[in-house]
């Protein structure tokens, strides 16, 4: 049956499916052909439509010229923070992720499935029990409004996802690959670095992928620990879209919203398979 | 009317062809065996019996009907899986009752059933149970209840033991073959494991690479086998192979195998005289060779006494293992646990020459 | 447990020096283990210290047992974001797990360019919820939306402007979310039906099972556990949405899609409450615990029949 034996019930099939997947492409197409047209057009005739001319001009404006808030920089700025956040933390949080999830599940010590557990139930807890914490611990080290702040919670942060991760990939690691080591004379770093490290591109790849794309699109943090010109890119959007209330830039603003997706967006087209892995492999908690 | 009839049944999936022609035909009640190692197409064959898959050419009758394009349901037939593939979510009766409610059998007639064959299958006390609750075994016997609910024209079992520890499959073999005797049911069980082929099988087909070697009942298949390919695959330890060639002398065919002082003669039927002066195979069974004092036959001619330098000797409690040196070659021989031959010297061995097969050895069928 | 070779086959060397030189290895274990397990218990326990006290724009020390959680719930926004949760939380939830379980369905026929349908259903997850909010609340706004659009091209008395209808705007919400998230249901519901067994399929179209028989009966029971799960992250995600509200509403119109997170960062950096502010804080994890805790049971109970069996 699966096999597809009945011709008039898969050409239903095929029709609802794709019906759904013109769903889901609607809105995506939508922004990417407003980007195109002007404000003026817009206002015309509605968001929804096909422009007359080319507007290609939107996109310098939005990344170089746009004004919000107070500066008129464009979103270029934000992009900037937005990385300088995201490639640090994400570098980071996977290398202290793949090593501790290494020690937790091949090396082992006492204590290990503990603070494992304390660890992974991170995942659980809101972040809002943690922003009045953090902002305590920012004001006290000095990094209050800085983008040095937000690589700092992002890593910490991370950690409950990419041990997590590691671990469980990890754990599929045979024990006797790292006790035939130990008796060979290898310590800890040499078996992660020979043994370990060689075996884990998979994980390391779906973390990556994981991190800079919840990092990148995190919004809460980024909008209540920085404030104008440090903010990530995703505070800056939101701060767009209230500044230009009254004089909509539909054209622009789309522009803006695509320059904006574009890394995550990309990092997924590229990661294909270990995007859809990541997803799974957080769903087994 | 013969219960199942395949002919000239090929399949091929792309450029591979899995089945190249299977004409077989069997009757009622008899229990075929389809053996052979693994891609040999034994497995795609039962699907196509069953319906699941469709042959490229040929057709398939089912108690004189043919079924080509008829769907699974409607065949007659019922399967039991290597996997039991028992339905996880529902109860051992609802397993079994499940393709009686598809048919919308009434509810009263389905109990009935279900009752008689969980009384036969010994499962009556399992059937509130789930499968995930219950043992290897028991889950066979589950499947083979819904097989049997359905009172099919046919049995189709695919390699039903498989997944079984050693003693169970020994036990759930023994099931399989009461059932057959009570039941006189018609099945076709594919296996690759040639014990169950011969202790299961009124008749076994040998497959190799989708084409059927040899069909017969077990003891043709055991000791007259068609070619070299079920000579070897039969049997375990495996039959002997060993070039020979074929000379006359006073006693009539031999086939002489080594050299000068060395060279050992062994008599052979008359029909391989069209051989003589050729290279040959000569085929014999380890047990087949044995201790001097051994009694095969009292028929003349029949026992043929040789010596023969020991290489390896493996007791096993029941026998010991031997591995001779015959002409250039090795050969296994069974002999009694008591004999106790001693590693590198020479020692007598009696050969049953009533068992010897004689094999082309370049096509590999059965000469003699 | 770490010990593979005794210390005596060694010539055991002091055991200070043996610490020494084991430093680093236990730093470079312990440390971040330590950071992130240290960081999650003791800012949870402050803030919820933090909710028992006076504290308004910074945190002070004193005792005011639940007046700051009576304060919060007797407050229109905590009682209107609660409801919105319920609705929305169902709503949500809901229609994420059919639109799932269709989409894996339908994606199950082994139809032609799935894995392209696989990508589109799933891109929405890649991107920010603030993209998403953003975009979808020009799609829903009257004014410049679909609604526009249609009256538009001459259906001048279509309305869809649950945006600024105050009964209706949580619900742009749950559009919003399900659009995002349902390929995420799919992708696990995918993995599941995908690993049904095959003998299983099989033994039911000997049986005689028809298509529906076969999805009702035979594949869908199996996907019973992955649907749990499904629920509980969903509801996880739900409890604590504040991006996408953002986005989509900024809360509004006035107050009409308050959700539990815009509470308490209306309270911590707006009003500058903060005690208040960690009360609703706890609140919310009060009701996640609600979601999680059952579950975490319902597994564990699950474990100790898997190993019964």
């Amino acid at each position: 049956m699966r096999e597809g034996t009945f011709a008039p019930g898969r050409i239903l099939v095929y029709l609802v499916v794709w019906l759904i997947a013109a769903a889901y492409l609607v809105p995506f197409a939508v922004v990417v052909l407003n980007s195109l047209r002007t404000a003026e057009e817009i206002a015309q005739t509605s968001m929804i439509g096909w422009p007359k001319q080319l507007a290609w001009n939107n996109y310098a404006t939005a990344w170089a010229d746009f004004c919000v808030a107070q500066t008129c920089a464009g979103i270029r700025p934000y992009m900037l923070n937005s990385a300088l956040v995201t490639i640090p933390a994400t570098v980071v949080s996977t290398l202290l992720g793949s090593i501790a999830g290494y020690a937790v599940s091949l090396w082992r010590f006492r204590g290990d499935r503990w603070i494992y557990g304390i660890v992974t139930l991170g995942i659980f807890l809101p972040q809002q029990m943690r922003l009045l914490p953090w902002t305590i611990v920012l004001r006290d080290i000095g990094l209050t409004n800085t983008l040095t702040g937000l690589v700092l919670i992002h890593t910490i942060q991370g950690l409950s996802f990419t041990v997590l991760f590691c671990r469980n990939y990890y754990i599929a690691i045979p024990q006797e690959l790292i006790r035939a080591a130990r008796i060979d004379g290898a310590g800890f770093y040499r078996i992660f670095w020979r043994i370990v490290l060689p075996l884990s591109p998979p994980i390391l790849i779906v973390t990556v992928i994981w991190q800079f794309t919840h990092i990148w699109n995190e919004f809460l943090y980024g909008v209540t620990f920085t404030t104008g010109q440090q903010q990530p890119v995703t505070a800056a959007l939101i701060a767009l879209s209230a500044a230009v209330a009254d004089i909509p830039q539909h054209g622009v603003q789309s522009a803006a919203v695509i320059i904006a997706a574009l890394p995550t967006l990309l990092v997924y087209l590229l990661g294909g398979k270990y995007f859809v892995r990541g997803l799974t492999a957080g769903a087994v908690k | 009317m013969s219960a199942l009839s395949i002919c000239n049944v090929h399949k091929r999936f792309g450029s591979i062809e899995v089945l190249k022609g299977i004409n077989l035909e069997m009757g009622s009640g008899e229990f075929t065996v389809l053996v052979g190692p693994s891609g040999c197409g034994k497995s795609s064959l039962l699907n196509i019996i069953a319906g699941l898959e469709r042959q490229s050419s040929g057709s398939v009758e089912i108690g004189g009907r043919i079924v080509d394009g008829i769907p699974p349901k409607d065949r007659n037939i019922a399967m039991v899986f290597q996997s039991y593939a028992l339905y996880p979510s529902m109860t051992v009766r609802q397993n079994i009752t499940f393709g009686m409610e598809c048919r919308n059998v009434p509810r009263a007639q389905r109990y009935e059933a279900v009752a008689r064959v969980a009384k036969l299958l010994q499962i009556d006390a399992l059937l509130d149970r789930k499968p995930g609750q219950l043992s290897g075994g028991q889950r066979q016997r589950v499947a083979m209840g819904r097989a049997l609910v359905r009172d099919p024209l046919l049995f189709l079992f695919d390699e039903p033991l498989s997944n079984l520890d050693a003693q169970l499959r020994a036990e759930m073999r023994m099931e399989i073959k009461q059932l057959h005797q009570r039941l006189g049911s018609t099945i076709v069980y594919v296996t690759h494991d040639q014990i169950e082929a011969m202790t299961l099988a009124t008749r076994i087909a040998v497959m190799r690479q989708g084409v059927v070697q040899q069909f017969a009942d077990p003891e043709t298949v055991y000791n007259r086998p068609a070619n070299l390919f079920v000579a070897r695959f039969m049997g375990a330890p495996p039959m002997n192979t060993l070039s020979a060639r074929l000379e006359a002398s006073s006693l009539g065919t031999v086939a002489v195998i080594g050299r000068d002082e060395a060279a050992m003669r062994f008599p052979v039927p008359a029909a391989a005289e069209s051989w003589i002066g050729r290279e040959v195979v000569l085929g014999i069974r380890p047990e087949c060779i044995a201790e001097p004092t051994r009694y095969f036959s009292d028929a003349p001619g029949s026992v043929l006494t040789v010596s023969a330098a020991v290489e390896m000797i493996e007791p096993t409690g029941a026998e010991t293992i031997v591995v001779l040196r015959v002409g250039d070659e090795r050969a296994l021989g069974r002999v009694s646990p008591d004999l106790q031959p001693r590693l590198g010297a020479t020692a007598r061995f009696a050969i049953d020459t009533r068992k010897i097969n004689l094999f082309d050895p370049v096509s590999g069928d059965r000469i003699a | 447990m770490s010990e593979a070779v005794p210390a005596a086959a060694r010539g055991s060397p002091p055991a200070a020096l043996d610490l020494l030189r084991r430093l680093p290895e236990f730093l470079t274990i312990w440390v971040p283990l330590l950071l992130s397990a240290g960081h999650l218990v003791s800012f949870a326990l402050w803030t919820i210290w933090v909710s028992f006290t006076p504290s308004t724009l910074v945190p002070v020390s004193g005792w005011t047992g639940m007046r700051n959680y009576t304060a919060v719930m007797a407050t229109r926004n905590w009682q209107i974001a609660f409801d919105n949760l319920l609705v929305f939380g169902c709503g949500f939830v809901l229609l994420s797990l059919l639109t799932g379980l269709l989409l894996a369905i339908l994606l199950d026929q082994r139809i032609r360019g799935e894995n392209v349908l696989r990508s589109i259903f799933l891109y929405p997850m890649a991107v920010s919820f603030v993209v998403t909010g953003t975009v979808w609340s020009w799609l829903l706004n009257p004014g410049i939306g679909i609604q526009k659009l249609v009256n538009g091209l001459g259906w001048t008395s279509f309305r869809f402007d649950w945006l600024i209808d105050r009964d209706m705007a949580i619900w742009t919400v749950v559009i919003a979310a399900v659009w995002q998230s349902s390929g995420f249901a799919m992708a696990l519901f995918l993995a599941g039906l995908r690993s049904v067994d095959a003998d299983l399929i099989k033994a039911a179209q000997i049986d005689g099972a028809g298509p529906i028989r076969m999805y009702r009966r035979v594949i869908l029971p199996t996907l019973w556990p992955i649907t749990v799960t499904v629920v509980v992250i969903q509801l996880q995600f739900a409890i604590t949405t504040f991006d996408l509200v953002r986005a989509l509403t900024g809360g509004g119109p006035g107050i009409a899609t308050q959700l539990p997170a815009l509470v308490v960062y209306d309270f911590m950096f707006q009003r500058g409450l903060l005690a208040r502010g960690a009360a609703a804080a706890v609140l919310m994890l009060l009701i996640l615990l609600a979601v999680l805790l059952p579950y975490a049971a319902w597994r564990y109970v699950q474990h100790r029949q898997a190993a019964h069996a």
